[in-house]
């Protein structure tokens, strides 16, 4: 049960990003692109997102546990760390780049081309990186969550 | 245009419902950066198996659709090697720093008020629009 979810957690996912032409640079470029030919479609997504988000948060406080049993996520933390605003900056200035963030950029793999696949490929070494940059000279930077 | 913004209601809520089914159903937070990131650095190897199941609906579910089905799929991105790895390092790196990206701190984190999730969120989009606003219109370079 809890493989089946899953799977299918992420092909809705996968299917919502091609539905909503997330996975086209162009589109979420366009949406970046605030001082020149704005696109609003991102916050159609985004909205359209947070909306069923928004009642299932409320329904984890009426359940006790998950269906397939574990516990519910703790409550968020709230501090604001170095990590989070240096991290999201980065985040930012790469996904202004070339218009891919990690969810579009696994859900177009098969289609992407090389771009695409080189794309996947720096991003999953940068992911790879971070715990070797963690401990390395400019670990001081980079604190650690 | 309009036509594009009920496709992005549509696919924006079937995003929703597939975090709300992790959520409701298995009690994880559906953060693209997050589970792909704790395959690829080993701190989900001990519990790889979910993980990897759901980057397998990712992958599997748009692949079916674009080539069993003709559903159009393409990403129109650029063709400058530099940019792209540039930029694949900037978000690998980016996304786990911050513990998250635009499903895990914009959808998720979001929608149950987190700070951290909001404040994120308006960091990396205020340097997405700053990079394309500059590479863009003052470099040229897009």
């Amino acid at each position: 049960m809890r493989s089946v979810i899953s799977l299918l957690a992420g092909a809705l996912f996968g299917l919502g990003l091609l539905v909503s032409d997330m996975v086209n640079t162009q589109k979420v470029q366009g949406w970046l692109d605030l001082f020149g030919a704005w696109d609003p479609t991102l916050a159609f997504v985004l909205g359209g997102g947070i909306i069923p988000m928004f009642f299932a948060w409320r329904l984890t406080k009426a359940r006790a546990a998950p269906i397939t049993g574990g516990t519910f996520p703790a409550p968020p933390n709230p501090r604001i760390s170095q990590d989070l605003a240096l991290g999201s900056v980065l985040f930012g200035v790469g996904w202004g780049l070339v218009g891919l963030c990690p969810g579009p950029a696994m859900a177009s793999i098969s289609f992407g081309g090389w771009s695409g696949a080189l794309f996947m490929a720096a991003m999953l070494a940068g992911m790879a990186i971070l715990p070797r940059l963690r401990r390395g000279p400019i670990g001081g930077l980079i604190r650690g969550s | 245009m309009i036509e594009d913004f009920a496709f992005g209601a549509l696919g924006g809520l079937m995003i929703g419902c597939a975090a709300a089914l992790l959520l409701l159903g298995n009690g994880r937070i559906m953060g693209a950066s997050g589970i792909l990131g704790g395959l690829v650095d080993g701190s989900s190897w001990g519990a790889w198996q979910q993980p990897a199941l759901f980057v397998a609906g990712v992958v599997g579910a748009p692949a079916i659709a674009v080539y069993g089905l003709g559903w159009s799929g393409e990403t129109n991105a650029t063709l400058n090697p530099v940019l792209l790895i540039l930029a694949g390092l900037c978000v690998g790196i980016g996304t786990r720093l911050a513990n998250g990206c635009t499903s895990g701190h914009g959808v998720c984190g979001m929608s149950r008020l987190s700070l951290r999730g909001i404040v994120a969120t308006l960091i990396y989009l205020a340097a997405g629009f700053a990079t394309v606003y500059l590479a863009k219109h003052v470099l040229g370079v897009l």
